[in-house]
């Protein structure tokens, strides 16, 4: 018997981790995949009210979480491989085209 | 029994996720990944979706960290990249973080006290979802398969090498 609410508390913290690391690190790949933890922690949160709820809805959303984060990998990392391509470098710094 | 495997879980997933952001190496930040997301389906299981653990474990600690690794392999450094940040905003990021800390807990203090506890009736066995996906989602679920075949082009289209004229 585990209270839902620490569901709750592990992902405010793993949502927390996940924008440190989008703020701390400089490349994209590893920025990237800070945002998965943080669809993650939201995925947490989700399922921790479906069960508080005691309705499988956030499931289901949960579900089409996964499906549009499977979705936007996909294009992300293409885009990601074709800034490497032109660019020579995946650092953030380096993506300064729109700098005016 | 239940909180401790909790416990244990929460540990593994926050320390996967501490291990990706300070590793310097992105292949070894993926493989903490594969972890963090790994213990992730187990809380899950905990939280009475098996299905959806099991979703969980095949496409995200599967699927997605694949592709990830591929990239990682295909960009393929000679060094680690350094993180070069000034040291006040190292000092800025933190105060900000207990900020959005106190913030989030403020948010979920009515709301987490009343929303039990696990164990009792299950609510997501894969007869359910699958019975709630074809019918109050049905609409959703076309959509994301029109979603998926528009992501799967575009990634095509991408990288894809052009043709000389």
């Amino acid at each position: 018997m585990i209270p839902v609410g620490w569901f709750f508390g592990l992902s405010i913290l793993l949502f927390v981790l996940g924008v440190i690391g989008f703020f701390v690190k400089r490349d994209l790949i590893t920025m990237f995949m800070s945002v998965e933890v943080m669809l993650n922690a939201a995925n947490l949160a989700f399922i921790a009210l479906a069960k508080g709820s005691g309705s499988p809805a956030g499931q289901v959303i949960v579900f089409f979480v996964i499906t549009v984060a499977a979705a936007e990998a996909a294009v992300g990392l293409a885009i990601i491989l074709l800034v490497f391509r032109q660019k020579r470098s995946i650092k953030a710094e380096d993506m300064d085209l729109m700098k005016g | 029994m239940g909180v401790f495997l909790f416990l244990l879980l929460a540990a593994f997933c926050v320390g996967g996720v501490l291990g990706m952001i300070l590793s310097r190496n992105q292949a070894h930040s993926a493989l903490f990944l594969v972890l963090a997301f790994t213990c992730l389906g187990g809380l899950f299981g905990l939280l009475d979706a098996p299905f959806i653990a099991a979703v969980q474990i095949i496409i995200y600690a599967g699927a997605i960290m694949v592709l990830f690794i591929f990239v990682i392999m295909m960009i393929n450094f000679e060094q680690g990249i350094s993180p070069e940040k000034k040291r006040w905003t190292l000092g800025l990021a933190a105060v900000l973080t207990v900020f959005l800390i106190a913030e989030l807990g403020l948010a979920i203090r009515g709301t987490a006290s009343a929303l039990g506890s696990t164990g009792g009736q299950t609510i997501g066995s894969p007869t359910d979802l699958g019975r709630l996906l074809f019918t109050d989602y049905l609409y959703p679920f076309e959509i994301t398969s029109v979603l998926i075949i528009a992501a799967l082009v575009g990634a095509i289209v991408l990288v894809k090498k052009r043709e000389k004229e």
